[in-house]
């Protein structure tokens, strides 16, 4: 306790900063640059799940992604597939339950919140089972939570591809998914293909998430997705101005929270996560008390 | 030319082809028969209010024109294409109460979306946003067009509603329970709107407010499983009870209301 009070006073930002670019702490770099890259799609997605209310199908995707984790994890150790990143595993994993899970939100006669369920803990069991199933140690912790050690060069690579990717699709699509968002019967009557600009928006969902895992995890990562465009509805009058400002919070909490976890030696997703939920608690009050 | 000055000539005969026409048309959810052999035609300019009561089949029958469910038997056609095709020339105004009260989108965004063709992508043109903008200051809200959808009144988010419907040209309009939570005041100034409108466009109301068609429309369907098009002249007690099922009193109004060219001059 009394050390940790000791660091808060002496972990002034400008230490921070020194610790960004000391050459023995890369990981805090690579983490600082993913998170900073990741706040634009984490932030443009997020408006969109948020408005459309499906931030309980992008946590079913989030979830189910250990599976394809556990597999590639075990694939790599058993079957000897090194090039088989956990990544890789976690993407392909995405991408399936993404397709399922919008399949049954989209056509499904019966109950979806139970189907999805169902896929949300199938993909943490499956998961769960390949690493106990795969010889030596798996941190299982870290892929839930984050760790930041997991970040590497690499990722920051891929991840900035996967950004591009994301706001290209975006900037392409943006009126169709608005439309599919807002009212997709008339969407269809104008031609626009909603099924598929629906699944669209599930994948853009999926690449979103994967990216982000191994610095917040996959249960924290729901949170980094549905709080700031949460926090920028509270007063944007569009979904420009809601996403520009969701963009804004996500990187300041990732910017905050990495700042926070270093100086006061705490978990590093878990920082960035409190901070969002603090902060939208705190709008949400204030909003609250101006209406009153 | 307005719509009031022709009303009482759609209202005679030799019009061509149907905007709209139903030809033996019957559908089922699962094993339930919600529309029964429908048989009818909709001309150019022509204002219809279809009433019936609740789970009567309303919906559904405008859910067929517009392409969204697909006859069991029979066959719809709009401006004598299948309703995928023909629904181009179709404005939706769907029901307010489907709309999210936050989802953060301007008035002008909500119209926007009547701009809309597959394979239109990117930005925004200007021809889009003037076209919009249009529409908007036509439904008397240029003014709006900045604000958000939901901090609109009733009347103004329907006008926003109507606006989008319309930017895309529409030839019909198909507005379903557009006086719902619109009030009075708001209501009398969206008909004169309506009745501004292009006499070439042919409108077609699902109403529950019989007072309201009464008013307004020159022609109803009742849908109750079955689907009859009267003049609103010859719907009469029986048939009103006939077709809600209990009793109904109808109320003749002092001025011309309830003849066959009735509507549009208020």
């Amino acid at each position: 306790m009394l050390t940790n009070t000791l660091i808060v006073t002496e972990g002034t930002i400008t230490d921070f900063w020194q610790a960004l670019f000391h050459p023995d702490l890369g990981f805090l770099r690579n983490a600082l640059l993913l998170g900073l890259v990741g706040s634009i799609p984490l932030g443009a997605v997020g408006t969109f799940v948020v408005a459309r209310r499906i931030s309980y199908l992008a946590a079913a995707i989030a979830h189910s992604v250990l599976g394809g984790i556990g597999g590639a994890l075990y694939a790599q150790q058993v079957w000897g597939w090194t090039w088989l990143h956990p990544m890789f595993g976690a993407l392909l994993a995405a991408l399936v339950s993404a397709s399922i899970i919008g399949l049954v939100s989209l056509r499904s006669q019966q109950r979806e919140d139970a189907v999805i369920g169902a896929i949300w803990v199938s993909g943490m069991a499956i998961g769960l089972i390949f690493m106990a199933k795969t010889p030596g140690y798996v941190d299982g912790m870290a892929y839930l939570f984050g760790d930041i050690l997991l970040v590497t060069r690499s990722d920051l690579w891929i991840a900035s591809a996967v950004a591009v990717f994301i706001v290209a699709v975006l900037l392409i699509w943006h009126r169709q998914i608005v439309a599919v968002c807002f009212d997709s019967e008339f969407a269809a009557i104008r031609g626009v293909r909603v099924e598929a600009i629906y699944l669209l928006l599930l994948l853009l969902t999926a690449l979103t998430i994967v990216m982000l895992v191994s610095l917040v995890g996959i249960v924290l990562v729901i949170a980094l997705l549905t709080l700031p465009p949460a926090i920028a509805a509270l007063r944007a009058r569009s979904l420009a101005q809601m996403l520009g400002s969701a963009v804004l919070l996500t990187a300041g909490f990732i910017v905050f929270g990495l700042w926070a976890s270093y100086s006061l030696n705490l978990p590093t997703g878990p920082s960035i996560i409190l901070l969002a939920a603090m902060v939208y608690l705190l709008a949400s009050m204030r909003q609250r008390f101006l209406k009153d | 030319m307005k719509r009031s000055e022709t009303s009482q000539e759609s209202s005679t005969e030799s019009r061509g082809q149907p905007v709209v026409c139903f030809d033996g048309v019957s559908f089922r959810y699962g094993r339930h028969l919600v529309l029964e052999d429908a048989d009818f035609d909709i001309f150019e300019g022509e204002s219809i209010c279809v009433v019936g009561p609740n789970g009567g089949g309303k919906s559904t029958l405008l859910k067929l024109m517009l392409g969204l469910l697909d006859p069991d038997e029979g066959q719809v056609s709009i401006f004598g294409e299948p309703p995928r095709k023909g629904r181009r020339l179709v404005g939706y105004v769907p029901q307010q109460i489907e709309f999210d009260p936050l989802f953060p989108v301007t008035a002008l965004d909500v119209v926007l979306m009547g701009r809309l063709r597959r394979g239109n992508l990117g930005f925004v043109s200007k021809s889009d946003r003037a076209a919009a903008m249009d529409s908007l200051a036509q439904m008397g809200l240029g003014d709006q067009a900045k604000q958000a959808f939901a901090s609109l009144s009733g009347g103004q988010r329907q006008g926003v509603l109507i606006a989008r419907a319309l930017v895309a040209n529409a030839k019909l309009l198909l507005l379903d329970e557009p006086m719902a939570h619109v009030d009075v005041a708001a209501e009398g100034r969206l008909l004169e709107r309506l009745s501004e409108l292009d006499a070439g466009l042919t409108l077609i109301t699902v109403s529950h407010d019989l007072a309201f068609v009464s008013r307004s429309v020159p022609k109803v369907i009742c849908v109750n499983r079955c689907v009859h098009l009267h003049p609103t002249a010859q719907l009469t007690e029986s048939r009103i009870r006939e077709l809600y099922g209990h009793d109904v009193r109808m109320v003749q109004h002092a001025h011309e209301h309830l003849d066959s060219h009735g509507g549009h001059h208020h």
